[in-house]
């Protein structure tokens, strides 16, 4: 019996043990019209069958390693250092729960720690948390954060230009609140921001690509009493301006790209920073320094009245469960990078993405829509971008999302995302294969 | 364990290292936007790559785990998890896939998701399911979302309470109130279940349903589970299954057949994903007749011969962005597959006997406030000398190499030591923590300091939490 340690003759003995005759009677308190049900599943198989048809089946998917790749759009396939596997596998980490018990958890607590000590210097706050879902649910708790910190207020400015996929996500949390969500275009510096609203969202970049200096938004959000709540990307913070920087009181980021791979859409991770002011107010896990009774220092999970164990419904989220190993990874991934190598990886992206704006910008028929980006930009094709990447995918040539997946009506627009793992070659492929395929 | 003091990765920083080459540009260089540089780098280390291996393995041994001990926490099913499910997750066939790479490019992914599906809700006993949320408060929040919309559809506003036994998880009540829902808790009866008294009079047409979980905290299955349903529908609310304790009931029984409407599962508890030091998880929900068409999506479905995505007709819509935490659904994924519906059975079955026998051994030392035969584990309380508390006895297990069970919960058992074995653990490591809860019963009679004094075998001992909260260090302040 896989997974059982105990044979047939461990099991008799302890029964006897608790005076059971078998084992049917220790479940006497379920119905007995319901106790036993048949499940209809398919018969177990070995290690390795599972393994071979688990294979088998990850073979009929289209694997960015064996494409040109150049889809983004929430997902980011950036180069990972092979240590960072090697560290996230180790049983002691990998196997070990929630540290809630700090003398037996000093490895997962300092981990902890220090990705919140990078990643707050990283997106300029002054407090990072352990952990979100993703960084939409990480976006969707930083506006209820800020909702719950404006007593009486009822609106948030959320930019029409942030991935549909974070303004569901929002949508769906806010749900149960009388909150009224308020899409505005363009420069969020430009927008109304009324006596009503309780914060004010930009994304950094937008989901489009588009690049904004905030401080201008930020100084509008702050005169009218909101904050500002900026989506923002992490690589992209080594080389540009942080939003705390920019005077952000809240960030959300997803923190896939920080040393994890785009593995169909999860498991990611959800970054959220604040202001210290902010810090009692803020959901999920945080670890802070401590001491013993003898001097030492330590770390334990921290302001914890925070949370639904200690305060159940008036706890300001319900998160338990985080990201914790996908934020190991991150951790262990900008410790790696560090200060020089996340910059240059940024570098990177920044100017392979610009080197295939330009080639494409250069196509017949194309343009490229963005005045200011990092690593993404908006392509418009004379042809439905959706036929193009039917005809290049087939060729091994993932050219971009097109829009018109999210948003049918606009079907003449690919979103390009390249990473410091594209090579020039798989670029000048892109704009000579789009060139073809837009004939 | 590794007792050394272990620098932070700012004190091993030396300029000049680097743990990492990248490949040199092979483009033209672009002007960065006016205005948008970054002044002054991050304050990221420098380190040489050994240096982080080192520091981050030095890490690791300052841990107790699963794989290196004894983890019998209450309520958080710590169970082997085959190392299986660890090469089936981190195939590249998976890693590498993007989640806009479209049906076409996805179907491998797309059929993965489409079976688990379907083997939950044959385990579960329900009508659909949907993998989209990401641990088991997400999937609490998901079903509470549901039934908001359930009875916001049929235009019946006043239903905003939730009833919530006493003995139940913290998340519970957290979940209610970021669906904007009220709770209503309902007290615990002599037997540990729920007072049927209090639930009478607790419903009514202001009421929208009442969560659950069975086994509850205590262990205990909830033996009126359907005369609970029964009521509950009656007064017109729905019924949420907690399904944190599931690891007792697989191949045992299925909710959805006893009247619970919409349920979730923790995957990575009972469907065998290594906890990760807090995550991630998978919360999948189920749902019954009524709530299918408004579980979140998108969930994977078949159109002709090839798999697709859909989201359900009355959705809540998403609960995070794309599909799930995959890696977490192709550990569960291998999981059912190595078991099938007799090695559930037998997991449920093996849970429940070790859990047992534990208690038979246990509770002449640490009594047992509700004594009837547990499932899957069982609460015993800690304030067994003068002067004596459950954190003692919690502490100086660690003393004796073994994790300490859960502590001061469930809320309605003073003292409570929540101990859930599982079924991956052997006899003879059952009774060795039985020996040892025998020799620190006896150490808190004759030399208490012992266990007032513990951990003395760690990295640090007692960490003074309070102080830590007052003046909060939250970063690497140099």
């Amino acid at each position: 019996m896989p997974f059982v340690a105990n044979s047939g003759a461990d099991r008799a003995a302890m029964l006897a043990a608790v005076g059971a005759k078998g084992i049917e009677e220790l479940f006497a308190d379920i119905p007995a019209a319901r106790r036993f049900p048949k499940l209809d599943l398919p018969e177990p198989l070995s290690e390795l069958e599972v393994l071979r048809e688990i294979e088998a089946m990850a073979a009929r998917n289209r694997s960015s390693a064996a494409s040109a790749s150049f889809l983004g759009a929430g997902a980011y396939d950036h180069f990972i250092p092979s240590l960072v596997s090697a560290i996230a596998s180790r049983g002691e980490f990998l196997t070990a729960y929630t540290p809630y018990q700090p003398e037996v958890s000093q490895g997962t607590l300092q981990a902890i720690f220090e990705y919140q000590s990078m990643a707050a210097s990283l997106l300029g706050m002054e407090v990072v948390n352990a952990s979100h879902y993703d960084g939409a649910t990480a976006l969707a708790e930083a506006v209820l954060m800020a909702y719950h910190n404006a007593s009486g207020r009822g609106k948030v400015l959320l930019p029409a230009a942030l991935h549909p996929e974070y303004k569901a996500v929002v949508r769906t949390y806010l749900a149960a609140f009388p909150v009224q969500v308020e899409e505005y275009r363009g420069d969020p510096a430009a927008v109304p921001v009324g006596a009503d609203a309780f914060a004010l969202v930009a994304a950094y970049p937008e989901f489009e690509g588009e690049l904004r200096d905030l401080s201008a938004a930020a100084e509008k959000a702050h005169a009218a009493g909101a904050l500002l709540i900026v989506q923002a990307d992490p690589i992209m913070c080594s080389l540009l301006k942080s939003p705390g920087s920019m005077g952000a009181d809240i960030v959300a980021a997803e923190g896939q790209a920080l040393g994890n791979p785009v593995s169909f859409g999860g498991p990611y991770l959800g970054m959220l920073g604040a202001t210290a002011k902010l810090v009692r107010k803020m959901p999920g896990r945080i670890v802070g320094e401590a001491h013993d009774r003898e001097g030492r220092k330590g770390y334990v999970l921290t302001l914890s009245a925070r949370e639904q164990h200690i305060r159940r419904e008036k706890a300001v989220s319900n998160i338990c469960s985080n990201q914790g190993l996908v934020m190991l990874r991150a951790c262990v991934y900008m410790a790696a990078m560090g200060e020089c190598g996340l910059p240059a990886a940024a570098r990177l992206c920044y100017d392979k993405a610009h080197f295939a704006a330009e080639l494409i910008g250069k196509l017949p028929g194309f343009r490229v829509e963005n005045k200011s980006f990092f690593k993404e930009f908006l392509v418009a094709t004379p042809r439905p971008a959706e036929e193009l990447y039917g005809k290049l995918a087939p060729r091994s040539v993932l050219p971009g999302l097109p829009l018109s997946r999210y948003y049918p009506e606009r079907k003449n627009e690919l979103l390009v995302c390249v990473t410091e793992k594209s090579t020039r070659s798989q670029i000048e492929l892109l704009a000579q294969s789009l060139k073809e395929a837009a004939k | 364990m590794n007792l050394r003091p272990e620098a932070t990765v700012f004190e091993l920083s030396s300029p000049g290292r680097c743990a990492v080459s990248l490949p040199k540009g092979d483009t033209p260089s672009y002007p960065l936007p006016s205005g948008l540089e970054r002044a002054g780098g991050a304050a990221l280390p420098a380190l040489d790559e050994l240096t982080v291996v080192r520091h981050f393995t030095r890490l690791s041994q300052k841990n107790f785990s699963i794989d290196t001990h004894f983890y019998p926490l209450g309520s958080c099913t710590m169970k082997y998890n085959p190392k299986a499910n660890e090469v089936a997750a981190a195939m590249p066939g998976w890693t590498e896939v993007h989640p806009l790479v479209g049906d076409e490019g996805s179907q491998g992914a797309l059929e993965l998701i489409y079976k688990l599906q379907s083997y939950l809700a044959e385990i579960g006993g329900f009508e659909a399911v949907s993998l989209q949320p990401a641990a088991g408060a997400h999937g609490e929040l998901a079903g509470v979302f549901m039934i908001r919309a359930y009875h916001l559809a049929r235009g019946d506003a006043k239903r905003r309470k939730i009833l919530i036994p006493d003995s139940a998880h913290g998340t519970n009540p957290a979940s209610c109130t970021m669906a904007g829902l009220e709770t209503v808790t309902i007290s615990s009866n002599a037997e540990g279940g729920v007072d049927m008294e209090a639930l009478k009079a607790a419903l009514g047409d202001d009421v929208a349903g009442i969560m659950i979980t069975n086994p509850n905290t205590l262990g205990l299955f909830e033996r009126n589970i359907e005369e609970i349903a029964r009521l509950v529908h009656a007064a017109g609310g729905l019924v949420y299954g907690d399904g944190a304790n599931m690891n007792a009931l697989t191949g045992v029984f299925k909710p959805g057949e006893a009247g619970i409407d919409v349920m979730h599962f923790n995957l990575h508890k009972t469907f065998s994903t290594p906890h990760g030091g807090g995550g991630p998880g998978a919360g999948m929900v189920g749902a019954g007749a009524a709530l299918a068409p408004y579980l979140p999506g998108p969930i994977a479905t078949m159109r002709g011969k090839a798999f697709a995505l859909e989201m359900p007709r009355s959705s809540i819509g998403r609960m995070k962005t794309f599909y799930g935490n995959f890696g977490v659904l192709v550990r569960a994924y291998a999981y059912v597959r190595m078991l099938g519906a007799e090695g559930l059975r037998r997991v449920a079955e093996n849970a429940v006997l070790n859990a047992n026998y534990l208690k038979a051994l246990v509770e002449k030392d640490f009594p047992v406030k509700y004594g009837r035969r547990c499932m899957h584990e069982f609460v015993a309380m800690g304030d067994i000398a003068e002067g004596i508390h459950t954190l003692d006895i919690a502490k100086r297990l660690i003393d004796y190499g073994i994790h300490p069970p859960t502590i001061y919960f469930p809320l309605i058992v003073p003292e409570a030591l929540m101990v859930e074995p599982t079924e991956t653990e052997d006899k003879e490591s059952l009774d060795e923590f039985a020996r040892v809860m025998r020799a620190i019963a006896q150490e808190a009679r004759t030399s208490p300091e012992l266990l007032h004094a513990a951990p003395s075998s760690t990295p640090v001992g007692r960490l003074d939490e309070v102080a830590a909260a007052r003046c909060p260090v939250l970063c690497y302040r140099g």
